[in-house]
């Protein structure tokens, strides 16, 4: 597909003198499903926070469908990593949902039937249907995963973006929200980016990996991308990729072998 | 059956010109106070409300030593200080947290200094005890109409901003992306907050006034699911303890020590209390685990 949803032009961010992100570009387009991977702290948050508009650039330029992107954007669609809530927090699963469609507006709604259903198709769609009538804090991280999915649905957005949406889940657990959201994409021509530090559970699902490191960006197919010789540029220091049973692991250099060793990468042990 | 009701209801309980204000403002603050406490209890930010109180208490004690009404000296002080909050900041939680605890201090240090002056050049005999601890049967019928419109300017800012304040308390970052102002939206309902505790300082007292915000939405949290139904049981909770407790307050004139009558916000807080704990021995009071089913129980295409 030609038609492009998200841009990234040269996004440069600096916060506090240090610069978090340098020369970032890339594009999403409708039904892709992109992965963006990176260590802890490599600047995956701020890339996010960038595209949801909560973080300015000090460099460069955020444009959707080739406009510079407005202080609301309905297109797009968010889940974030937690919730600040507290189990006996007065949200039923539904109430979350239908907070999708109105809760930045002021004022009351009076409830209605079609709003019921439509937030009951919802809920089925991502498979959190049977605790519709629950407390959403009273959920495990998986289920609210579910509902949030659901709450950003809802609002039909063209671009979905996940915040590590498969930290604190077991495997069952990362393999449902991963399946549900690679239909979404297919199905319903959604493009979803979900940033995460291990690339493992998204190898069946992704079109394109975005992989982050040092503040910068490589995107592409993963074959193209998960490369020694990418990964290492990346890195500013060498990097093995190494691939056993079909998964992937990256893999520094052990200390001291490299002279031109950048400390800034030094977490970079195991990365996927 | 006359006699039972006389015993429980003393004769001349609603053709009494003090109870009959009692009641009206008690019901307008009770049912303000418990909306606007849900979503205290929700954002939490009980010790927001908390610090209010306080610093409420140095205002109503102001207005005493002065000579206004300490209603105004609640609201002024409570205003104030709900600013003060705003501008040091959401960004930093551990500054609030300190400077919160160094600024009460402060004020109710002030307070007593306050209430011992006030009462060296004052003839009126317990006005210590009314700010502290309010008394409902000394409402002054003129201040009773801005007590009214007050209460119903902080409810209707909160019903206005309530789901947007919901949607916050999810996730700020959530809220923010989706374009709402998110630091605006808090600062309006702290406002509402100050006005809500200067309220109850008027009819509990200031050092009581939490008792009414964070009691009633504490249980109704117990109890109700859904946001709706959390604020109607709360503002039933509240309304329920004021009107029993004024109308213990009026029989206690006949109780031990004859002829004095005990105070109001005694019996409205222990009320208050008591359904807490009540919410404490109802079976399924506390979250209940989601039975699980198998993975493909959906039946829509995408799942």
């Amino acid at each position: 597909m030609s038609t492009e949803l998200l841009r990234l032009d040269n996004v440069g961010v600096r916060l506090g003198g240090r610069e978090i992100l340098r020369d970032v570009s890339l594009t999403i387009r409708p039904g892709e499903f992109t992965g963006l991977i990176g260590p802890n702290g490599a600047g995956k948050t701020t890339l996010l926070r960038v595209m949801l508009g909560l973080q300015a650039v000090t460099t460069g330029a955020v444009l959707i469908d080739g406009e510079p992107r407005a202080h609301r954007d309905a297109s797009t669609g968010y889940v974030p990593q937690k919730l600040g809530i507290e189990p006996d927090t007065p949200l039923r699963v539904r109430d979350v949902v239908s907070l999708g469609v109105d809760g930045h507006k002021f004022g009351v709604r009076l409830p209605s039937r079609a709003r019921r259903e439509l937030v009951d198709d919802m809920l089925t769609a991502v498979g959190a249907r049977r605790f519709a009538d629950a407390r959403i804090g009273e959920l495990s991280g998986g289920e609210q995963q579910r509902v949030m999915i659901a709450h950003a649905l809802i609002g039909r957005p063209r671009l979905l973006l996940l915040d590590e949406p498969l930290a604190n889940l077991d495997i069952s657990g990362e393999q449902g929200i991963v399946s549900v959201l690679a239909r979404l994409a297919k199905a319903e021509g959604i493009a979803v980016l979900l940033s995460a530090h291990d690339m493992n559970p998204l190898m069946p699902v992704m079109d394109r990996i975005a992989y982050v490191a040092g503040g910068r960006v490589a995107v592409g197919r993963t074959e193209d991308v998960v490369t020694t010789e990418v990964l290492s540029r990346l890195y500013g220091q060498h990097v093995d990729v190494i691939r056993v049973h079909g998964r992937v692991l990256v893999v520094a250099a052990p200390e001291g072998t490299d002279p031109e060793h950048d400390g800034a990468a030094a977490d970079a042990s195991v990365v996927g | 059956m006359n006699t039972v009701f006389r015993y429980i209801i003393e004769p001349g309980f609603f053709g009494s010109g003090p109870v009959r204000i009692a009641l009206a403002v008690g019901t307008v603050i009770a049912v303000t106070s418990a909306v606007v406490g849900v979503f205290t209890v929700t954002r939490g930010q009980s010790f927001a409300g908390h610090s209010l109180a306080d610093i409420a208490t140095t205002g109503g004690s102001g207005a005493f030593l002065i000579g206004i009404n300490q209603f105004w000296g609640y609201l002024a002080f409570g205003a104030g200080a709900a600013a003060f909050m705003e501008l040091i900041g959401l960004q930093r939680r551990r500054g609030r947290d300190v400077a919160t605890g160094v600024v009460l201090g402060a004020a109710l240090g002030l307070a007593a200094l306050f209430l011992y002056l006030g009462t060296q050049y004052s003839t009126t005999t317990g006005a210590s005890f009314t700010i502290l601890f309010g008394s409902m049967f000394v409402l002054t019928p003129s201040t009773v109409p801005v007590l009214i419109i007050s209460a119903l300017l902080a409810l209707v800012t909160v019903v206005v901003l309530a789901r947007v304040l919901l949607l916050s308390a999810l996730s700020p970052d959530l809220a923010a992306a989706r374009g709402v102002p998110v630091r605006a939206v808090g600062a309006a309902y702290l406002m509402a907050l100050a006005v809500s505790v200067a309220l109850s300082a008027v009819i509990i007292g200031a050092v009581l006034s939490t008792a009414l915000l964070i009691g009633p939405a504490a249980t109704a949290l117990r109890v109700a699911k859904g946001p709706v139904r959390a604020a109607a049981v709360a503002a039933g909770i509240g309304v329920a303890a004021t009107w029993l407790g004024i109308l213990l307050a009026y029989d206690s004139y006949y109780w031990p020590p004859a002829g004095r009558g005990w105070p109001v916000s005694f019996f409205v807080v222990t009320l208050i209390t008591g359904a807490y704990l009540v919410s404490y021995l109802r079976p399924g009071g506390r979250p209940v685990a989601v039975p699980d089913e198998p993975e493909h129980a959906c039946s829509v295409a995408l799942c």
